[in-house]
């Protein structure tokens, strides 16, 4: 017994020391950001604009805020097959809240996204835990997705729209990051998602072999379910050269109820020039297979009860590749800032399409229905921004 | 009750084990994993901008971060 008053002795106090050692966590620096966005490609422009605040109110908590904008001009392939170009604006108000309290991070928040035909909101609560001498670190989340789905009958100018149905998501996210080595960390998240509702892109239609049109096939609306569940899990490792500079390896599996399995792999490396420049270089490639419902060319109408020709669902592959350069100013600060960066990065994505021919481009007389050539596009995307540390 | 003591004693020991758990990594070692270039995302709003692209032009979604709202359909 007195052995065991002993062990229970040491046990108390080993805990008492580690409760003494414990550091709290602390909030990230102030900072205010703005943003500019540009995408180009697959026949559309999208242009965005952005500003976030980030200010701690006490030592243990803290306020962000921000806002965006979309500009969308041009249309994809799909409407370009069936209707009128589109001019349309997205606005998405985000606002966070962030308490800690001793090894553990709570974070609120909230999104807002309105478009013309769209209109969404987001609520997700998140909580970080430190823990084994900080070198683990557990992230648990939830979060819920409102979406009202509409269609523009009418054109870009005089737009009507059509409120088609509701959707809702909720998402449920366990993630672990782990120290392993003074120069190596690692972390893993799985997170499930369901949906429930109007899940169809309402732009996009079926096509089916109709040798009395003219083209060969006729388009009609997609029949989506009303449900989906998807499970992604992603691992990832950071590695401190031996030089000053890292490395990141990334692999994400992803399977859902509709028949897709998708495939991840990213590789990053990040390499400073002094404490003024940050270069950086990005290699993704993602390959899908289609849903079970989707198909290029269905052989006659209604031939299935749940029917998709979205390219989102079909199979396809993209790459990308990627460069970005941070550049750091005012080290000695200036007024209220303690410091600040500037980043561009420029990323060029060439998606090729296994199973979605392109209808917009080639047709009758020359390719008989399903014999169109496969489609595919390269797209720019450009990202500047003015970060401020206060 | 003899029966469970060595059970018991076993958990104990566990426990005590559980409790002796030191960082491998001492907080004075961490000046690399500290270096900014270390960090999982630096850019949380250009990273969301990249998962929204991602999001609303492939099948897979999730276990990336958060990606925002809005629909893409167009």
């Amino acid at each position: 017994m007195a052995s065991t008053y002993r062990v229970l002795s040491r046990l108390a106090a080993v805990t008492v020391i580690l409760l003494v050692r414990a550091r709290a966590d602390v909030l990230p620096d102030d900072r205010a950001d703005l943003f500019y966005s540009k995408y180009s490609g697959g026949g559309m422009d999208i242009t965005g604009e952005s500003a976030l605040v980030r200010k701690k109110i006490t030592e243990d908590f803290a306020l962000e805020a921000s806002y965006f904008v979309d500009n969308v001009s041009g249309a994809s392939i799909d409407v370009l097959s069936q209707a009128s170009q589109i001019k349309d604006e997205r606005k998405q108000k985000t606002i966070t809240a962030q308490f800690v309290h001793d090894k553990t991070t709570y974070s609120a928040t909230y999104i807002d996204s309105v478009e013309r035909d769209y209109k969404s909101n987001t609520t997700s609560f998140s909580l970080t835990q430190d823990m084994f001498g900080d070198l683990t670190t557990l992230n648990l989340g939830f979060a819920r997705t409102r979406d009202g789905v509409g269609e523009n009958d009418g054109t870009a100018l005089v737009p009507v729209i059509s409120w088609l149905g509701h959707a809702e998501s909720r998402s449920y996210t366990l993630g672990v990051s782990q120290i392993l080595t003074r120069n190596w960390i690692t972390g893993a998240t799985l997170e499930v998602i369901t949906d429930d509702g109007y899940l169809a892109n309402p732009y996009r239609s079926i096509r089916y072999l109709d040798p009395g049109s003219a083209k060969g096939y006729s388009l009609a609306n997609q029949v989506y379910p009303d449900t989906r569940t998807s499970t992604s899990i992603e691992g990832r490792a950071k590695y401190y050269l031996p030089y000053r500079a890292a490395i990141t390896g990334t692999y994400r599996y992803f399977t859902d109820t509709w028949g897709v399995i998708g495939n991840t792999y990213e590789l990053d490396y990040t390499h400073p020039l002094g404490n003024i420049w940050i270069f950086e270089g990005r290699l993704r490639y993602y390959k899908q297979n289609h849903a079970t419902f989707y198909s290029d060319l269905f052989p006659y109408a209604d031939s299935q009860n749940f029917m998709a020709r979205d390219q989102d669902l079909a199979a396809s592959e993209n790459t990308t590749i990627g460069a970005k350069v941070t550049y750091a100013f005012l080290p000695d600060g200036w007024k209220i800032f303690k410091r600040g960066t500037a980043t561009l990065d420029v990323s060029r994505i060439a998606f090729h399409y296994l199973d979605f021919t392109d209808i917009k481009d080639y047709g009758v007389p020359d390719y008989q229905p399903g014999a169109e050539p496969l489609y595919h596009f390269n797209a720019m995307v450009y990202q500047l921004y003015l970060s401020m540390f206060f | 009750m003899r029966s469970l003591r060595p059970l018991f004693v076993a958990a104990i020991l566990l426990l005590s084990g559980c409790g002796g758990i030191q960082p491998w990594v001492k907080p004075y070692e961490r000046d690399r994993l500290a270096d900014p270039i270390m960090a999982w995302d630096r850019d949380a709003i250009s990273s969301a901008y990249l998962d929204h692209i991602r999001e609303t032009r492939e099948g897979a979604r999730g276990a990336t971060g958060g990606a925002g709202g809005g629909c893409g359909c167009n």
